[in-house]
């Protein structure tokens, strides 16, 4: 549940971005990170920007969810994606 | 990627080699215990360490009279009881939410405390009550959800706030000092909230190394090698691994969050009781968002499952393999306690990760038919 996973800002509108997640687009608040820009990485957790972080550091995260999402899939029906949508 | 894995299990080998004694880490936070079985790191430990799982899965630290109480709430026919997923199988006096959702019972899950404020504003006939779980992580965004409610001036929300803090439970295991324990890999996403610094106390009062790391295999090694390192240095300090993504003074915005909604509070966890300044209440400004006091529940005391040893393995005393209902009386499609009901739980990793492949293939058959 303390798992936060990384997205991309591609674009803000008040206190809201659009974030790319793993080729998903989703929604989240931007009230606890409010120096986000467009282009920057973030940590999304329950639908809130957590905190920028720099683009290895999100790739490294991002490769290695991609491998677990992929094994979990498989074994356990996918329960990391609620981890993953939150 | 897979050279410095190597390099670092060589060099986590030959350190502990070199300290020629038994050297017990805790992983405080359930995505670290996830991660090590996911990544097979257990296989790569030398035999003298030993990693055990502490109290960071906040479904299973949750106070059994707090699930006794969303369960009492969610029987109520004006409420909707709101939660995230993992709260849903947990078993309590009365059942579990699940049972009780699939008995007519108006329960719902979110990713999102905004959800459930949503659901607040979509139903205003309702009462909706969201259960928040969940540590520093997690509740920055109950308490931006609850000013937003207050703001908007919704009348039919409320929370349950359950949510934890991570060092005041680390300080509470060394305290009893019942489970000796030589340093802390320290959990990577709570700290990118209250900051490496956080540790301080434990380092400086206790005389534990604690590394800050994050999830992936190179991480976990890097910084199970860091503590080890310490451990034969015999000079604790406190180290960051995962520099990357949290600094020393964490995300002063969610902090300032925090301040304004909660106040730090005495709070109970599973097994280890009422600790002092472990978690968040609604501030006096805000205490017309909890539920308890609004919707008059009475908390109970904690009944646990006779059978379940969940506070024991939270607080790293025994392995889920010695409690006798595990993989038995308790399995991740009919679980006892919280820790084989939570995707984090150290004994549904256990189950789902340390078991012959056939056995495994058909729990998860009958998890997906749940």
């Amino acid at each position: 549940m303390c798992l936060a996973v990384p997205a991309k800002v591609v674009g803000l509108a008040g206190e809201a971005a659009t974030v790319d997640l793993q080729g998903n687009t989703l929604q989240v608040s931007t009230v606890l990170t409010p120096e986000v820009a467009v282009g920057d990485w973030v940590l999304v957790h329950a639908g809130f920007a957590i905190t920028r972080l720099d683009e290895s550091s999100a790739l490294e995260t991002w490769d290695y969810l991609r491998q677990a999402l992929g094994t979990d899939q498989a074994t356990a029906g996918g329960e990391q994606g609620e981890e993953s949508a939150a | 990627m897979i050279p410095k894995l190597d390099m670092l299990r060589t060099e986590l080998h030959e350190l502990c080699r070199g300290l020629g004694r038994r050297v017990q880490l805790m992983e405080v936070c359930g995505t670290h215990t996830v991660a090590v079985f996911r990544a097979g790191l257990r296989s790569l430990l030398p035999a003298n360490l030993r990693l055990v799982s502490g109290p960071g899965c906040p479904v299973c630290v949750t106070a059994q009279r707090h699930v006794d109480a969303a369960i009492e709430l969610a029987t109520r026919p004006d409420v909707t009881l709101v939660t995230y997923g993992d709260m849903l199988r947990v078993p309590g006096r009365l059942g579990s939410l699940e049972r009780l959702r699939a008995a007519g019972a108006d329960v719902r899950v979110v990713n999102s405390a905004w959800s459930a404020l949503q659901i607040a504003l979509d139903n205003p006939r309702r009462q909706v009550v969201f259960l928040a779980v969940g540590f520093e992580t997690t509740a920055p965004a109950t308490a931006a959800t609850v000013f937003e409610a207050d703001q908007r001036g919704v009348e039919n929300f409320s929370v349950l706030v359950c949510h934890k803090l991570v060092v005041p439970a680390m300080q509470a295991l060394l305290d009893t000092g019942e489970v000796p324990l030589d340093g802390f890999l320290a959990p990577g996403h709570v700290s990118v909230i209250i900051g490496a610094g956080a540790y301080r106390p434990i380092v400086e009062r206790y005389r534990r190394p604690v590394v800050v790391a994050g999830f992936e295999p190179g991480q976990i090694l890097a910084g199970l090698v860091r503590l080890v390192r310490q451990v034969a240095s015999g000079c604790p300090i406190l180290e960051n691994v995962y520099a990357g993504v949290v600094t020393e003074t964490g995300n002063r915005v969610a902090q300032e969050w925090l301040q304004r909604v909660f106040i730090v509070a005495d709070t109970p966890w599973r097994e280890l009781g009422t600790i002092p300044h472990s978690g968040l209440e609604l501030a006096p400004r805000y205490q017309h968002f909890d539920a308890l006091r609004r919707l008059g529940v009475h908390v109970g005391p904690d009944e646990e499952h006779p059978l379940c040893r969940c506070g024991e393995v939270i607080t790293g005393k025994v392995e889920p393999v010695e409690c006798p209902a595990f993989a038995g009386a308790c399995t991740p499609a009919r679980p006892i306690g919280p820790c084989m009901v939570s995707s984090e739980g150290t004994c549904a990793a256990w189950y789902k990760y340390s078991r012959a492949s056939t056995s495994l293939a058909a729990d998860t058959a009958a998890g997906e038919r749940e």
